[in-house]
């Protein structure tokens, strides 16, 4: 029972790991199909967490957070999108600025506005998303295995983690079901296309970027006001750059997405539940090649030797005009 | 007296310093089908952009069906009824049909509505005009011609009363081609409005009822079709009359310099383009290679070349065999005494970014002459381009003017001058004046012949018929990957046209 | 007729448009500084006088600048042959490793003279392996090399992380660093050649890295402009169809472009670890490798650019120090925000401005906007 215990906190570990993973990854997906590479995710993220807490421990309101997080968010999509739309520049140097200038203005306008070495003041109740218990959780969790997988893994998760993970058959219906998908899809594999067909290629990758903000500032906030109660500097720890990877892992598709968050969650999770004890048969493994391993894994995936990904076709490229 | 569906008063249209379309006038009257030729860059492309709202006007009217028109995007272009099938079709090569044919005109934000409605619509339009496409398949997975058949579904899917098409034909077979005009004339007894762009005279007189001609961005002239003739279009078409000929001698074909036996190459997706050819270019003469574009010959030039690997097959340079399944690779050949003009100038043969003395040494650039040690020696390139520059009449005259300044013809003669002074022993040109004026296209012809009577064997393969049937001493005719015949120049455009249509009987007349 | 760049002289193109988009960032960067209730002309002045005012100022600027002209350096290198190496921040961390084992071998046996250029060496070496890899992976797989450096920019961290705690740590240490060197692997202070102009130095880590960097500079344009080598990258860069035309090798050339970028990305290591604190300790490259993607935009890729603009990146690390000093609300933080939003203006925006310039350069002189060339057209 003992082993049954810790794969189920393993597991529980692994989806709350995971949400801020999946929440990016599916962000990078909406502006890479529509054919903007975005490696700002993670300063996206950043903005977001920071901007969700600062709000939340001003105005004493979560929801409050989570607007000013998805609104701070999506203004840096914007400032993508003026770059790599609007004036066609290299879409990889506009993500890395905004991963700096995120970086950047956390901490001083942190320190500036609060005074404790650019954390944001620790989030008290209200301030911050609550789990939400399951009818009936308390009551099963003595039942064996069904009792704890109802209790500990599907109930008792902030109400972040559920809506990131229906964010992933929304997604795909959002692409494959409607118009506006239709038309992402297409821009993101031949703009031209769009563009003779009467709609405006920039506004539609626009909307995309907005997207795509939305969801990094969730992610954030899932960080300041989930994970943690309260924003940390560089909280985000290279989680855009991991939520990168699991989008080429997944191959640009809303369920391979969740897959491959899941796993680098768990590689996560593993990680930290194992710190220091030894591995049957392999012994002890450093912890820091546990932290490694998700990079790890990621080149050997990108080295193609789990298939082969490949992109949207236009992506990265800026669409000019051709006579 | 039949009513205008487009009047055309007095639009200009400058791209910087280049004015594409000067004081354009022309009429389109409703339920014909109107030509506009003009050779390349003449501006009849820009013309039809700008009613497409693809671009927009300096100044002038356009009026359609009588009315003024504003048209500032395509969208407006479509809700007036206007549709327009591109040179370069614009499909989303991986969506099915149905989803290309609605992108844009989606009924409503969800896609099943649309997607139904489309699929009646297409069978109502395969109905009436014959044009039958599979609504479920990739559009990549389709052939070139029914591809465009898809640019014609979406534009009358639109509403399109007036249709026009960019060069519909530069990637037809001459049988999909006739398939494509019985539509268009389908079309027009239907009441719709044809304009036909094309640079191909023999086009124009045998489907279109009016013709207008460009020339460098003026409308030089509009006829009716049944009372003009190819010749006096052609003089329109150039302004002067220029020799189709270029004078030759007769060819001292010499010893076999290059001998392809059974290559077979296939694309970068697996298909079979060059399938087991064989043939030989001797010394002093020029063998012309004709066929529809994307029938091989392009694969054929790269493997050639090096530049792509073959499957499988044999290839004798100078009686010496160069393994192209393997290990040979351009700059290997180029030391071999093989030159090769590669048809895509731009991305291929020449660095656009760079000086022009840089260029002049792609591929040589590690013949000693251009090196000091591991060093470049500047002053020896230098000089060199511009000795190339006097010879070979290139302007401007500056070899440290970046490449894309300069003009299509001449950025051809600065690829041609590197390959042709290296003294090859074989040169092989793939579309040697695509692109080119046609003062530069008669320089280029010359040069091509001067090399023939200098002994060496020239490969060359060209969409143009004209010039392949000018400049060859033989000619093989490719089809579907495969040599399909061999003639001599004299054969008939009709002939040729059959063979590269893959129908291999002779006497069928046009 | 494909993007409308019409020349500008190379005056305006290399040395107004950089400044004019610096100049705006630096413009959004004050409304940061009002932002957090500071004046933005003071932090200016006291950013300039920090890093310029006195001796100690210059030469600490100069021994930034340092860093930063090595990690510049290899962002050009590698973006002449079109490639994008966001992974400098990790060959320099990891090319650590090569001068801790060349400096813990050998302070006690060598004179400073002959471990440096063995440090010189090692640190090349390993951070060329570093990005051999990804190098490998993108010729031969077609694996993006934006993502595998990044991948591997968090794969050097975790190695010394792992190794400066643990195998490198000095059993009685508690701090994750190695042994400090001993003399035999200290560099010499050049800070003499700034006092020679009268100023006092109290003490500044600007020692003979320095150097190095700029003969490394010079070399860079060496490279580039002037060696069969370079003029292979540059074609690669710009076109890599023609590169396969020329008979140039894919495989080698990107191999070749990014050890060679890997390699001044490792010697980067040199400065601080053999000048400045002498050990290696964990996070000493500290996000240099990630200003030189800056350095290098904003340099035009240029060596004379890159130095100057590492000269520029210096100051205001070195201003920013004294500006977190003087001003507590800024931390030097505010340089990263500077640093984004170079990137972003010079960087991504590098156009946006481009447009005005030449307008106005037109209503100036018709001619200078190279209207000839385009005259000469269809001659």
């Amino acid at each position: 029972m003992d082993v049954f215990n810790a794969v189920i906190q393993v597991l529980d570990s692994t989806v709350r790991l995971s949400v801020p993973l999946l929440l990016a990854c599916l962000a990078g997906l909406y502006s890479e199909r529509a054919g903007i590479f975005d490696i700002g995710l993670e300063g996206k993220m950043l903005v977001g967490a920071f901007a969700g807490a600062a709000a939340a421990s001003v105005f004493h309101s979560a929801l409050l957070g989570l607007g000013m997080a998805i609104l701070i968010s999506v203004a840096f999509a914007l400032v993508h999108g003026f770059a790599s739309i609007t004036h066609r520049g290299n879409q990889i140097v506009s993500g890395v600025a905004i991963n700096f200038i995120a970086a950047g203005s956390t901490i001083i306008l942190g320190q500036a506005w609060f005074q404790q070495g650019g954390r944001t003041p620790a989030l008290g109740p209200g301030e911050r998303f609550d789990a939400i218990v399951w009818p009936g959780a308390d009551a099963v969790r003595n039942v064996p295995v069904i009792g704890p997988i109802y209790a500990e893994l599907i109930s008792g998760h902030s109400i972040l983690v559920y809506l990131a993970f229906l964010m992933v058959p929304f997604t795909w219906w959002v692409l494959f079901r409607t118009r506006f998908g239709l038309r992402l899809r297409a821009v993101g594999e031949n703009p031209a296309a769009v563009d003779t067909a009467g709609i405006s290629v920039a506004w539609l990758r626009y909307r995309a970027l907005i997207c795509t903000g939305v969801l990094t500032g969730v992610a954030g906030a899932y960080l300041s006001m989930v994970q943690n109660g309260g924003f940390v500097k560089d909280m985000t720890a290279g989680k855009g750059y991991i939520a990168l990877a699991a989008l080429i892992f997944a191959k640009w598709k809303p369920v391979n997405a969740m897959f491959a968050c899941l796993l680098f969650g768990f590689l996560d999770a593993a990680a930290i539940r194992l710190q220091g004890s030894p591995l049957p048969i392999i012994g002890k493994v450093p912890v820091q090649f546990m932290q490694a391993l998700p990079y790890i894994l990621t080149v050997i995936l990108l080295a193609g030797f789990i298939g082969k990904a490949i992109p949207p076709r236009a992506g990265g490229v800026p669409y000019v005009k051709e006579r | 007296m039949a009513q205008a569906a487009i009047e055309l008063n007095g639009i200009n249209k400058s791209f910087g310093a280049v004015r594409a379309n000067r004081d354009i006038n022309l009429e389109i009257t409703r339920g014909t089908i109107h030509g506009i030729v003009g050779e390349n860059g003449a501006g009849k492309s820009t013309l039809m952009s700008i009613l497409y709202g693809f671009y927009q006007a300096d100044s002038g009217e356009i009026r359609v069906g009588g009315k003024p028109a504003s048209i500032k995007t395509p969208n407006d272009a479509i809700a007036l009824g206007i549709g327009m099938v591109h040179q370069h079709f614009m499909l989303v090569d991986n969506f099915s049909v149905l989803e290309n044919v609605i992108l844009g005109a989606e009924s409503d934000a969800l896609l099943k509505k649309s997607i139904a409605k489309a699929r009646s619509e297409l069978n109502r339009l395969e109905r009436e005009y014959g044009l039958d496409v599979d609504p479920d398949a990739i559009v990549e997975e389709l052939p070139v011609g029914l591809q465009q058949r898809v640019e014609i579904l979406k534009a009358l899917y639109r509403g399109a009363e007036i249709l026009i098409l960019d060069e519909p034909t530069g990637v037809l077979t001459p049988a999909e081609a006739d398939h494509l005009f019985r539509i268009l004339r389908q079309l027009k007894e239907q009441g719709k409005t044809v304009v036909l762009i094309t640079h191909k005279l023999r086009e124009i007189m045998a489907i279109t009822d009016t013709v207008s001609v460009m020339r460098q961005g003026t409308m030089v002239a509009t006829r009716e079709t049944k009372k003009t003739t190819v010749e006096e279009l052609a003089e329109l078409m150039v302004g002067r009359r220029v020799l189709l000929r270029v004078e030759k001698g007769e060819a001292a074909a010499g010893a076999v310099k290059l001998s392809v036996k059974n290559l077979t190459v296939r694309d970068t997706r697996g298909v079979t383009m060059v399938d087991d050819i064989s043939f030989e270019v001797r010394a002093g003469e020029i063998v012309g290679i004709a066929g529809v574009a994307g029938n091989g010959q392009s694969e054929l030039l790269e493997a050639i070349s090096g530049i792509r690997r073959a499957v499988s097959g044999s290839v004798m340079l100078d009686g010496k065999p160069i393994d192209l399944t393997g290990a040979a690779d351009p700059g290997e050949l180029r030391d071999r005494g093989l030159a090769h003009v590669p048809e895509d100038r731009h991305h291929v043969g020449l660095v656009l970014a760079f000086e022009e003395n840089e260029n002049s040494i792609l591929g040589y650039h590690d013949d000693p002459r251009y090196l000091k040690g591991p060093f470049l020696n500047i002053d020896a390139i230098r000089d060199d381009a511009r000795d190339k520059i006097a010879k070979y009449d290139i302007r401007p005259g500056d070899c440290r003017l970046k490449t894309a300044n300069f003009s299509g013809g001449n950025q051809q003669k600065i690829v041609l001058a590197r390959e042709m002074e290296q003294d090859p022993g074989v040169l092989i040109v793939g579309q040697p004046t695509r692109g080119v004026d046609v003062g530069a296209i008669e320089f280029i012809h010359k040069r091509l012949i001067a090399m023939r009577d200098q002994g060496k064997a020239v490969l060359v393969v060209s969409v143009e018929l004209d010039e392949i049937r000018s400049l060859s001493d033989r000619i093989l005719v490719m089809f579907a990957g495969r040599i399909v015949g061999e003639r001599g120049p004299e054969t008939t455009e009709g002939e040729l046209g059959l063979l590269m249509a893959g129908v291999e009987h002779q006497e069928a007349a046009l | 007729m494909s993007t409308p760049y019409a020349k500008l002289p190379a005056w305006a193109d290399y040395g107004l448009i950089p400044l004019i988009n610096l100049l705006v960032a630096f413009i959004v960067a004050g409304f940061v500084v009002v932002l957090v209730g500071e004046n933005p002309f003071r932090a200016a002045i006291i950013l300039v006088e920090g890093a310029f005012g006195k001796g100690t100022g210059i030469a600490f600027t100069l021994f930034y600048a340092t860093t930063f002209i090595f990690t510049g350096l290899s962002v050009a290198v590698a973006a002449h042959c079109g490639l994008f190496n966001i992974g400098t921040e990790g060959q320099a961390y990891i090319a650590g490793l090569g001068i801790a084992i060349v400096c813990l071998s050998f302070d006690t046996v060598l004179p400073w003279w002959l471990t440096f250029p063995l440090a010189i060496a090692a640190s090349a070496l390993v951070g060329a392996l570093w990005a051999l890899i990804p190098a490998y992976l993108q010729a031969k797989r077609g694996s993006h090399i934006v993502i595998t450096t990044i991948m591997f920019n968090f794969i050097a961290a975790s190695i010394m992380v792992y190794l400066l705690v643990g195998p490198l740590k000095p059993a009685a240490s508690q701090a994750p660093q190695t042994r400090n060197f001993l003399a035999g692997a200290e560099l010499p202070k050049l800070n003499w050649i700034i006092e020679l102009f009268g100023a006092k130095i109290r003490s500044a880590p600007l020692n003979v890295t320095f150097l190095l960097a700029l003969v490394m500079a010079f070399l860079v344009w060496l490279l580039i402009w002037r060696t069969r080598l370079g003029y292979e990258m540059r074609t690669y860069g710009h076109s890599p169809k023609a590169a396969r035309y020329a008979g140039i090798s894919e495989t080698r050339i990107i191999i070749t472009a990014m050890m060679i970028s890997g390699a001044l990305a490792g010697m980067m290591a040199l400065n601080p670890v053999m000048g400045d604190q002498h050990n290696v300790a964990i996070d000493f490259v500290s996000g240099a490798g990630f200003v030189g993607i800056a350095v290098a935009l904003m340099g035009r890729l240029h060596p004379i650019g890159i130095v100057l603009a590492a000269i520029l990146f210096g100051m205001l690390y070195q201003g920013g120090a004294e500006l977190a000093f003087e001003m507590p609300a800024i931390s030097r933080d505010m340089i990263v925000i500077i640093q984004g939003l170079v990137i972003l203006f010079a960087g991504a925006l590098e156009h946006m401005f481009r447009p005005y310039v030449q307008a106005l350069f037109a209503s100036f002189n018709p001619r200078s906007v190279g209207m000839e060339a385009v005259k000469e057209k269809g001659a």
